[in-house]
């Protein structure tokens, strides 16, 4: 419940910053959710280098809409909701496009270092990678809403605005989701 | 069972990767991205907003470069990993070329008549040079040579938008932002030979033509060059070679004499 209260409290104090100014609020904007963002889609599309570029696409598409909305729009806003409503849209068509493709490799070493430093070499983990191949077991709708309910921590009623569908199918297919990777873990122990 | 699923799947949120954020600020425009690039002299600092490739200097520190922008630009900068890809291709074939091409150049930062000055000079071929006072003839402004030094003095975006091909009057190669050294060595990668040329303008050797075609030409003309040392002839001034019934190049476009 705080956590849920902590989101709501923070949604508020960025409306206020945005309906001040997009340009001078986006970037708090982007600090407070970039985390949220990229973690979620990681877990959606298993791979580093597409969740960094998608949710690249989802703040810019985000910052362009925010630059045309009226102050009553922006007032109206669940921030995280809306947000997910973006990124959804962008992981579902990034899937549709790139399905007939071989997945991009993921690098277990560090990459020549960057003008950005080595901390962001692309490393991921035999942990995760053993759960992405577990949520990409799951269907689409189900590997969505779990991972929104359980990795991003939204509530049903922003993954319903983020997925746009019923609250109540949202927490069917987290249920059937997390039966199905509960399933998949009790396999993977015999 | 369950809070296993649970405790494994909250346990995979992760923090945004560092590159997140600038990359973000530069799509959006909020901030403009910068890269470092091999240039044809040197590594070179190529920053861009979504309207061009903004700003060009030598690679350097970057809080220097960063800080330079902002005062000069009045914009944010953030180092990016990579350079727009829509527009990679085209910055790639000006750096090999010389000519700008299609890469777009944002020269907000300038005033109009200092981005017409720029645009002009990017009809200069590669390995040749012309006078600020040609400059100035070509953007129709003849006596404003002063302001097209001012011009190339304020390039925001040097090597692609090639203010290292236009130098003085007198032939020797001139000042240069970044130093004359680096115009020198721009010069240079494009196959002039700038040592020869300053030799030739120290002597009095500004203008040069052949005694077969009666043409006179900048001594960088692609067709000046073609010109042997039997039939070569020097001039000090376009007065000098009108007298001697020489007509301009209609390529290089050396300016006449006053009437």
């Amino acid at each position: 419940m705080t956590a849920v209260m902590d989101a709501d409290t923070r949604d508020s104090e960025m409306i206020n910053l945005l309906v001040a100014g997009v340009d001078d609020a986006f970037p708090a904007l982007v600090r407070a959710f970039e985390d949220g963002v990229f973690s979620g889609l990681l877990r959606m599309v298993g791979n580093r280098a597409d969740a960094e570029d998608l949710a690249q696409e989802t703040f810019t598409r985000a910052y362009r809409s925010l630059r045309d909305f009226p102050p009553e729009r922006i007032r109206a806003l669940r921030i995280r909701g809306w947000l997910w409503t973006i990124a959804v849209n962008l992981a579902r068509n990034r899937a549709r496009t790139t399905s007939r493709k071989p997945p991009p490799l993921e690098l277990t070493v560090p990459p020549v270092a960057s003008a950005l430093g080595p901390e962001d070499a692309a490393l991921i983990t035999e942990a995760e990678r053993e759960w992405h191949r577990r949520l990409a077991a799951l269907r689409p709708a189900q590997r969505t809403a779990v991972v929104l309910r359980h990795v991003v921590g939204l509530s049903y009623e922003e993954i319903a605005e983020a997925t746009e569908r019923p609250s109540g199918t949202v927490k069917a297919d987290v249920h059937r989701g997390l039966a199905g990777l509960r399933a998949i873990l009790d396999e993977e122990e015999r | 069972m369950m809070d296993t699923v649970i405790e494994g799947l909250e346990a995979l949120g992760t923090t945004a990767p560092h590159s997140l954020m600038p990359s973000v600020l530069a799509a959006t425009g909020l901030a403009d991205g910068y890269v470092r690039v091999p240039g044809p002299s040197g590594d070179l600092f190529v920053a861009f907003s979504p309207d061009g490739v903004s700003w060009i200097a030598p690679a350097g520190n970057g809080a220097e470069f960063e800080a330079a922008f902002r005062h000069h630009v009045g914009r944010d900068i953030v180092p990016v990993a990579t350079f727009p890809p829509k527009w990679q291709r085209s910055l790639d074939r000006a750096l090999q070329t010389g000519r700008l091409g299609s890469l777009p150049v944002d020269l907000r930062s300038v005033s109009p008549f200092q981005a017409e000055v720029l645009r002009a000079i990017t009809a200069i071929p590669p390995g040749e040079v012309r006078p600020y006072a040609w400059v100035a003839r070509q953007v129709g402004r003849p006596g404003a040579v002063r302001a097209v030094g001012t011009a190339m003095a304020k390039n925001p975006v040097p090597v692609v938008v090639p203010c290292h091909r236009v130098i003085r009057s007198d032939g020797t190669v001139g000042n240069y932002a970044y130093g004359p050294e680096m115009k020198r060595a721009l010069l240079t990668a494009e196959g002039l030979d700038v040592t020869e040329m300053e030799a030739e303008a120290v002597a009095g050797h500004r203008l040069t033509g052949s005694d077969t075609t009666h043409i006179y030409c900048y001594p960088s003309c692609h067709h000046a060059r073609r010109v042997t040392d039997k039939h070569r002839v020097w001039f000090h001034d376009a007065a000098q070679a009108s007298a001697a019934g020489y007509r301009p190049c209609k390529r290089c476009l050396p300016l006449e004499a006053a009437a």
